[in-house]
């Protein structure tokens, strides 16, 4: 009985953890059109619900209802598989999330590697549809988004180094706690930065949305996709630059912590900063997307490869030895 | 216990059933499926004995970057349309003796494995270092191979090193013709060497990019 108990309890959690994931997911939609309206100076949705907040609802409705077209000569099993991936791994990273000290659905020892594996395993979600449609354009993008993603994710790895130098641990809170005194935004703010860039190029966001670039590929590897299944991916996707946010905060930004520990600050409950980051991170993810022109692919992986993980490896380096210098490493 | 013993079983069983499915399936990519499903059971296994840096390792080198790149080759060969033909073909059989040399000398090794772990006992206490059961397996893990493995590690280092530098002089082919975008060059132009003012005389034209 008190298994059973148990079992529910996680249930409950778990459910208590997604449905606001989900319907943020649905918010975010709204407000990254809003900002880029906004830039653009149109209003953007603006006429379901007040200010339009309901506009993602009325399109995942508009989806839901659409028919589902599966090409005759696709896999069938893998194409249908593809949008399911792209979802369920956009959604259990969220697992591991701490949004305070207490509040953590599986506060496991090695929550940035699980973090940092799941968003990895993201990239099959859209080799898959790409090769399962059987089509020329998703192919392309398929390919074109895995090396990106193979890229970019060498470079956050190394990035990762840089922040776990600083803690001495893998638990995302105490990573989180290893910042009481000093966000790692201000001694690691280069690392930050190529952070804030490999997170744009790892969820396929412009200026580096090469798998999808319309232009060229017209919708890459989402081309064949309809209905409820290109909503999973959108979703999907979505969530995943949710997620991202959520890891710089973590990682750079403090995660739950506020800002200053006096009056007005700490009343605020945790989880509502770490909401706070995570918005901050998306406005200037939806700025960026608004102002800065798609790049080629030859310059994106040139950034990755010549730039980013050199530089990053530097910084490693650095950091090491400052920490050695000073007798700053953690856990002596 | 049980639903420990359950949940084992359950990812023991997907892993052997993929692994043979690996070989089984008619299409090479789902071929390469199966392989991705078979990594991901055995790094859950990892996780379940809690070694779960092993296991998220696992995920992220394996799953995340070799099985991608393989995913890759058998998409970009198209080997997909080639039928796996290892169970349906009479005559091509001529792998079948090379395979069946390896998987036998592989049996014969785990024979070797289980019967010493199964007839020796004592085998095992001859590891060299203790397990500290008080700290994580990453700090463990990180304690001994910087210290008492460190040639071991550099070593493996470095035959990761000559892997890398033999895949990029394999691959590497220098083209010419190929116009290079240079940011220095285009950054540091200014409007005196971007514009010429030439005058040009009647009937003869000027010569660009001489």
């Amino acid at each position: 009985m008190a298994e059973l108990f148990i079992f529910f309890e996680q249930i409950y959690k778990i459910l208590f953890l997604l449905i606001p994931v989900l319907v943020s997911v649905a918010m975010i939609v709204w407000l990254d059109r809003r900002v880029w309206a906004f830039v653009q100076k149109r209003r953007g949705p603006n006429v379901v619900g007040p200010f339009g907040l309901f506009q993602t609802l009325a399109d995942a409705l508009k989806y839901i209802f659409k028919e589902i077209i599966i090409p005759a000569s696709s896999n069938k099993v893998i194409f249908i598989l593809a949008p399911i991936v792209t979802m369920t791994l956009a959604l259990i990273a969220w697992a591991v999330i701490p949004f305070s000290e207490t509040f953590v659905l599986a506060d496991i020892n090695v929550g940035i590697l699980y973090l940092f594996a799941v968003s990895s395993l993201g990239v099959y979600g859209i080799i898959m549809g790409g090769w399962a449609s059987n089509s020329k354009y998703p192919f392309l993008g398929a390919i074109r988004s895995a090396a990106q993603m193979v890229s970019y994710e060498v470079s956050i790895g190394v990035i990762i180094i840089n922040v776990l130098l600083c803690v001495g641990s893998l638990n995302l809170s105490d990573i989180v706690l290893a910042q009481k005194d000093l966000w790692f935004v201000i001694p690691l703010f280069p690392m930050f930065i190529i952070f804030f860039i490999s997170a744009l190029a790892e969820t396929n966001r412009p200026p580096f949305d090469l798998p999808e670039a319309e232009a060229e590929l017209v919708a890459g590897y989402q081309t064949e996709y309809s209905g409820m299944m290109y909503a999973m991916f959108w979703l999907g996707e979505y969530a995943n630059i949710l997620l991202m946010c959520a890891m710089g905060s973590i990682l750079f930004l403090g995660g739950w912590l506020s800002p200053i520990d006096l009056f007005p600050f700490n009343v605020i409950p945790a989880p509502m900063w770490l909401i706070l980051k995570i918005l901050f991170l998306f406005i200037l993810f939806a700025l960026i997307k608004a102002i800065v022109p798609r790049y080629r692919y030859d310059q994106l992986m040139k950034l990755g490869w010549k730039i980013f993980l050199p530089f990053s490896l530097i910084y490693v380096v650095l950091t090491a030895s400052f920490l050695m210098y000073f007798d700053l490493l953690p856990g002596n | 216990m049980i639903a420990h013993a359950i949940v084992f079983y359950i990812f023991s069983l997907i892993a052997i059933v993929s692994a043979i499915m690996v070989t089984v399936s008619k299409n090479t990519v789902n071929s390469v499926f199966f392989l991705i499903l078979d990594f991901i059971s055995i790094s859950c296994l990892f996780i379940m004995i809690g070694a779960e840096f092993l296991g998220m390792i696992m995920l992220i080198v394996y799953v995340g970057a070799v099985a991608v790149l393989f995913l890759f080759v058998v998409m970009m060969l198209n080997v997909a349309q080639q039928k796996n033909e290892w169970f349906n073909s009479s005559g091509r059989s001529s792998h079948i003796p090379v395979g069946l040399l390896v998987s036998i000398i592989i049996f014969f090794e785990l024979i070797i494995v289980i019967g010493g772990w199964k007839y020796k006992p004592d085998l095992l206490d001859s590891i060299a270092i203790e397990i500290n059961t008080d700290l994580t397996n990453t700090q463990s893990l990180g304690s001994v191979i910087y210290t008492d493995y460190i040639h071991l590690f550099q070593l493996s280092g470095m035959v990761l090193l000559v892997a890398m530098i033999g895949a990029i002089v394999l691959t590497f082919r220098q083209r010419s013709g190929v116009k290079r975008q240079s940011y220095f060059k285009q950054i540091s132009r200014d409007r005196k060497d971007g514009i010429e003012l030439v005058d040009v005389e009647n009937n003869k034209g000027v010569k660009i990019d001489a």
